[in-house]
């Protein structure tokens, strides 16, 4: 049956409310299982062996006593793992990535595993293993490794999107390049230039449920995992991809997962465990440190980025360029292209030029990161964009609303926007009472925009309609946040039930077709696509179901309200069926009431967002506090509020610790100094103020109830928000994030002079 | 090495159990009682998922050693409720959307249950400082504040 | 490794004099715990020092408080004479980690752990604290700016146990204050640390002070160029200016993934100077 995904106007009754969800008592009680809260019979203890070394060349491994230990099961090198040196290349780095093959490329890169009958024999196990290393020089800085007289990390990375392609091995792996008309025309017309770099470091997203899994290969070739992951069926063909699994033997179950904000759509330790596995013919857990988790798993990108802006004078920009250098980890991605796609993806433009260029380095490898490359470049966009205004004498607001991109605009990266909501949270923004609060001494205001693509991607949901009534509702898309609320909000909505009689649940992927992982903010829009479908299929056969019991054609059947009705007044007598009612005779009338759906998500529906942040910097120190913040965002439609205010307000928080005080940062030996919550400093509960959200709704034209994806664009704006308030604050421009306070108290000094 | 037989209270009860001297009261509770709602995040004391009341102290669970619990009286999560009846903070959580993924949740509401006991009446500055050791990365921390004013209201017998 | 919970002091010391290699007390285990995650650890014993009788009492005689070294510093907060006496010191052992390390942390521990940046070290140290030692030949009483010597080194000798804390009752017109620097509101090391105890005249002038700064030397610093320039004043502008100037003089800091040289010179003159202000003003000085 085809599914019209187009958005029709209509009043909704359940979508827009806000019930209890429905995992909410296990999470209060402690009864929720996440990946470290399952075990099985005979299960083994794994541990991973790291590198101490930023770069080096393993030279021999030796294993024979950790072997012998008494209670070691298996002892793993990248010797026990397929060899795809020779195969598809971004199979070989994500392998390469689980367990280092050659060398190891960053501080805390694996080079071997244990699985024991417990903890302590496989910490004993670790200290049995040799490792011989030659230490090769190393870089972690990305400028630094853009240099040709850097350390070359991997000699087969040769520049990809230049002419001709270079013929000697660097650390640029690729240039990008995006944009239209002419800019250096632009540029000769523009009364006003800013030109300036900037820096962000690289930050890590910091959820607080280390990686943890449950792996057991059996004999007979079929394999179960149960572990914490934004996508258990992309674990599912990825692991299998690796270890030469068939795809439908492998079982996988995703925990509830204690954040991942795309940190666990990557595979890190789940193929070392089903290896261990296999080998040890025993079920194995693996359970990363927070430690492992800092050193080995997930960062964003470090960036170096160039701006430059020009304008007339009435505040229209004549034309934009930036170039973006991001690193990657070891292994050639695309994070700068992602970054030169978004960096003036908010603004109407008729010359823009944007480069994106990616770095390797020996860091660990990059994961998505919540919009991940877009908030480095909104940085520098936004930071430049505030200078132009002040430097014009314009509003910062006043100036984004001219330039900004609306219906019909081509984007920097090419596409035609339809009906977007960036003018709209800068209209709300100039008129919202945050922006005329008075200030006092030492603070500051700033505001910055962003953008994030969104992105849909295949769905499966299953609806299947129990003898009383209720309903089950199994849908393919990690919850990370609530969406089992918001899915059950929309079955209830497109079948006309009680919330209450619906329960969702996530199911494994033996049970469900393949899903897309929960990324790009495409849980709730694309599953509820499926759910809207699924539902309508499942009123299809209610609706036959009815017309049996009625003995009438199904064409007089109609759904109205939770109930089949008959159509005309021929059928006057007849009264409603609700669901239970049908339900009740399923067994008489053909069997199970189901329905499903099998979609691929399209027309996600672009995002934007405006931010205005307060703050208070003390002079003598430089420290900075956050004393008042408002996201303003459009959600298409928000389907359970609170939960969208909560993604509002969680990417705010973190967009705000990027810009403040989270970095990795790296000693001369290329170690990482740190690796935990301690010294890697994410907001805590006192550092922030209450964060105000104003949600807007301009529906979305490819989804029916007007849906967009909500999740990432909420970290976006608040690296550019913060440092354009501390700035206006201090009278000095940021440039490099974060803005902690030994670098404001050296820009203020040396403003001084002192 | 050999292991320590402890003597406690766990939630009300009396509990046995054995331990090596250098395994965590975190490990003990997971490990070899099943009470898996304290969660390891850190296993540093920085991330406040493992907090666990000890003697009226909220503490961190890995940065206790089993055998300290000896002789001693250990509330966690699993003993918050009352039988089927949530306590007004699990209740207030829930209602106000204060958790998303949901794993910080139970550390949470073991220290804002200790704060309520010490101090009804906590302003909203008091609320962030006594539960900064308690880290949450997806809610920016607002609905958690005003789940505990919420609560904390409510246990006043205010109406809310 | 063994797990030992002497119930007297007598045998905590036999226990450590016979493990003098390899031994560790426990106390509140804030910082042993963490120690003991690492794969390199390694222990025969660990005496837990909580179930001895005393040691997690605060105890009061006419001259002094006596704080025993199993003392959470949560409770040093909750004992209304010694907030009222040493509000500093209380508001140092205070800023130790979070509500749930309050609950176990304790000032002896902060103080033989000996890191740099310890809270309560610095607060103690300006307040002239003074620390009971017991081991196997007796016990000594030292100022506790002795027991540091070094990042993680103590002048404890083998088999020796540190029993308590004596803070001395202060006289009239007095009060100490500690101010600390770290990027977020909690949760974090200091980047720097000044404690200020001073004790005025009637006529408000300042008649003594000791001034200790954290975080900016391997060990405690005791300013006492800091002190001599406001000793004699009413903490007068220049005469805290020059407070200032001797605090930044008197560091030694490294820089590291906490701060700079720079930054940590320059934030001890102004800290100095605002924990300064605040005793002075909990003396009475107008």
């Amino acid at each position: 049956m085809s599914f019209d995904v187009t958005f029709q106007e209509k009043k909704l009754k359940s979508v827009g409310t806000r019930p209890l969800r429905p995992d909410g008592v296990d999470k209060v009680t402690g009864r929720a299982r996440y990946g470290a809260d399952f075990n099985m019979p005979g299960q083994l203890v794994a541990r991973v062996l790291r590198s101490p070394h930023a770069h080096a060349r393993i030279v021999r491994i030796d294993t024979a006593r950790a072997e012998a230990l008494r209670g070691v099961k298996a002892v793993i090198t990248a010797a026990d793992l397929p060899d795809l040196t020779d195969g598809n290349a971004s199979l070989f780095a994500v392998l390469d990535n689980c367990m280092a093959r050659t060398k190891a490329l960053y501080d805390g890169h694996a080079v071997a595993a244990v699985a024991a009958i417990d903890a302590k024999v496989a910490r004993a196990a670790l200290k049995l293993i040799k490792v011989e290393y030659e230490v090769l020089p190393h870089v972690v800085d990305v400028d630094e490794a853009a240099r040709p007289d850097a350390p070359i990390i991997n000699d087969q990375v040769f520049t990809k999107g230049v002419e001709p392609t270079p013929d000697t091995p660097s650390n640029v792996a690729a240039r990008s390049e995006f944009g239209h008309g002419d800019v250096e025309a632009g540029f000769a017309k523009a009364d006003v230039i800013v030109e300036r770099s900037y820096k962000t470091e690289q930050t890590h997203q910091g959820y607080i449920e280390p990686h943890a899994c449950v792996a057991s290969c059996n004999a007979d070739g079929t394999a179960d995992l149960w572990v914490c992951t934004q996508g258990h069926f992309v674990y599912r063909q990825t692991c299998a991809d690796l270890l030469g699994l068939e795809v439908s033997k492998l079982r996988v179950t995703s925990s509830e997962i204690g954040g991942g904000f795309g940190g666990k759509t990557h595979v890190w330790t789940e193929p070392v465990a089903l290896a261990l596995s296999r080998k040890a013919g025993r079920p194995v857990k693996l359970v990363m440190s927070r430690e492992e988790v800092f050193r080995a798993s997930g960062p964003t990108s470090a960036t170096s980025i160039d701006i430059k802006i020009g304008a007339t004078k009435d505040g229209k920009i004549a034309a934009a360029t930036s170039t973006l250098r991001y690193t990657s980890g070891p292994y050639a991605d695309t994070w700068a292209e992602i970054g030169a796609m978004t960096s003036f993806a908010c603004y109407d433009l008729e010359n823009v030029k944007t480069v994106g260029i990616e770095v390797v380095v020996n860091r660990p490898k990059v994961a998505a990161y919540r919009a991940p490359s877009a908030p480095m470049a909104a940085f520098a966009v936004e930071s430049a964009i505030d200078e132009l205004a002040h430097k014009i004498g314009m509003d910062a607001v006043e100036m984004r609303i001219k330039n900004a991109a609306k219906e019909g605009t081509r984007a920097s990266y090419g596409p035609v926007y339809g009906p977007i909501g960036i003018g709209p949270t800068l209209e709300a923004a100039r008129v919202h009472p945050h922006m005329s609060a008075p200030l006092g001494k030492n603070q500051g205001r700033g505001m910055a925009c962003g953008f994030w693509f969104n992105f849909g991607g295949q769905t499966c949901t299953d609806l299947n309609i129990s003898a009383d009534g209720t309903v089950t509702l199994a849908v393919g898309t990690v919850d990370v946040g609530g969406a089992r609320a918001s899915l059950s909000l929309i079955a209830a909505e497109e079948l006309g039930i009680a919330y209450d009689n619906i329960k969702a649940v996530v199911a494994d992927t033996a049970t469900l077709g393949y899903n897309d992982m929960t990324d790009g903010s495409r849980g709730t829009f694309s599953s509820s696509m499926a759910t809207i479908s699924a539902a309508r299929n499942a009123i299809k056969v209610m609706r036959e179901r009815a017309a049996l019991m009625w003995d009438i054609p199904v064409e007089d059947v109609y759904w109205e309200e939770g109930q089949a009705r008959a159509a005309g007044s021929k059928y006057g007598n007849l009264s409603p069926l609700s669901v239970k009612d049908i339900a009740a005779e399923a067994g008489n009338t053909g069997g199970p009431i189901a329905g499903h759906s099998e979609l691929v998500a399209d027309g996600a529906g672009v995002s934007f967002a405006t931010h205005i942040c307060d703050v208070e910097v003390d002079p003598e120190t430089g420290a900075t506090s956050v004393i008042r913040y408002t996201v303003i965002q459009d959600a298409g439609k928000a389907v359970h509020p609170a939960y969208v205010e909560g993604q509002y307000q969680g990417g705010a928080a973190q967009g705000i610790g990027w810009a403040l005080n989270e970095e990795y940062i790296y000693g001369e030996d290329g170690r990482l100094q740190n690796p935990g919550f301690l010294d890697y400093r994410i907001p805590v509960c006192s550092d922030l103020p209450m964060i105000d959200t104003q949600i807007l709704e301009i529906p979305n034209p490819n989804h029916p109830y007007g849906v967009r994806g909500v999740g990432e664009t909420s970290i976006v704006p608040p690296l550019a928000a913060v440092a354009n308030a501390v700035s206006n604050a201090v009278g000095v421009r940021m440039t490099h994030v974060p803005i902690s306070p030994p670098r404001i108290l050296a820009a203020l000094h040396d403003q001084a002079g002192t | 090495m050999s292991a320590i037989a402890v003597s406690t209270i766990i939630n009300g009860d009396d509990v046995e159990f054995l331990c090596q001297p250098d395994e965590t009261l975190l490990d003990v509770l997971r490990n070899r009682l099943g009470l898996l709602g304290a969660k390891e995040g850190c296993g540093t004391g920085d991330c406040g998922a493992c907090s666990t009341i000890l003697d009226g102290r909220v503490v961190c669970a890995c940065l206790v050693l089993g055998a300290e619990a000896e002789g001693r009286t250990i509330e966690t999560i699993e003993g918050m409720a009352e039988g089927k009846e949530l306590h007004p903070l699990q209740r207030k959580f829930i209602e106000h959307a204060a958790l998303q993924c949901g794993i910080c949740t139970p550390g949470f509401l073991v220290t804002a249950k200790a704060l309520l006991e010490v101090n009804p009446d906590p302003t909203e500055a008091e609320i962030r400082f006594w539960l900064a050791g308690n880290l949450c990365r997806c809610t920016g921390y607002d609905k958690i504040v005003r789940a505990v004013q919420d609560a904390a209201r409510e246990m006043r017998g205010e109406v809310a | 490794m063994f797990y030992e919970r002497p119930q007297t002091i007598e045998d905590a010391v036999g226990m450590l004099a016979r493990n003098v290699d390899n031994a560790f007390v426990l106390a509140g285990g804030t910082d042993l715990l963490v120690r003991m995650k690492r794969d390199d650890f390694d222990a025969d014993l660990i005496v837990d020092i909580k179930a001895i009788r005393g040691m997690a009492e605060i105890s009061e005689t006419d001259g002094m408080f006596i704080i025993g070294a199993a003392v959470p510093c949560a409770a040093l907060g909750e004992h209304q004479a010694l907030k009222a006496a040493w509000p500093g010191v209380v508001e140092a052992a205070n800023l130790i980690g979070s509500t749930q390390i309050q609950g176990r942390c304790t000032i002896a521990g902060n103080l033989c752990n000996a890191s740099p940046a310890a809270d309560s070290i610095p607060a103690l140290v300006a307040a002239g604290a003074r620390a009971k030692i017991v081991g196997p030949d007796g016990s000594r009483t030292v100022a506790v700016e002795e027991i540091p010597v070094g990042p993680g080194k103590t002048s404890l000798k083998p088999g020796e146990l540190l029993e308590a804390i004596e803070l001395p009752k202060p006289p009239p017109h007095s009060a100490d204050a500690y101010l600390r620097f770290i990027p977020r509101t909690e949760m974090d090391i200091a980047v720097v640390g000044a404690a200020v105890n001073l004790t005025l005249d009637a006529s408000g002038t300042v008649k003594s002070a000791r001034v200790a700064l954290g975080a900016v030397a391997p060990t405690v610093v005791l300013a006492e160029a800091a002190a001599q320039a406001i000793i004699g004043t009413k903490l007068e502008d220049d005469a805290l200016d020059a407070l200032a100037a001797a605090c930044s003089a008197a560091c030694n800091p490294i820089d590291d993934k906490r701060g700079t040289t720079t930054f940590r010179k320059h934030v001890a003159g102004v800290l100095g100077k605002r924990a300064a202000r605040n005793a002075y003003d909990r003396a009475g000085g107008a």
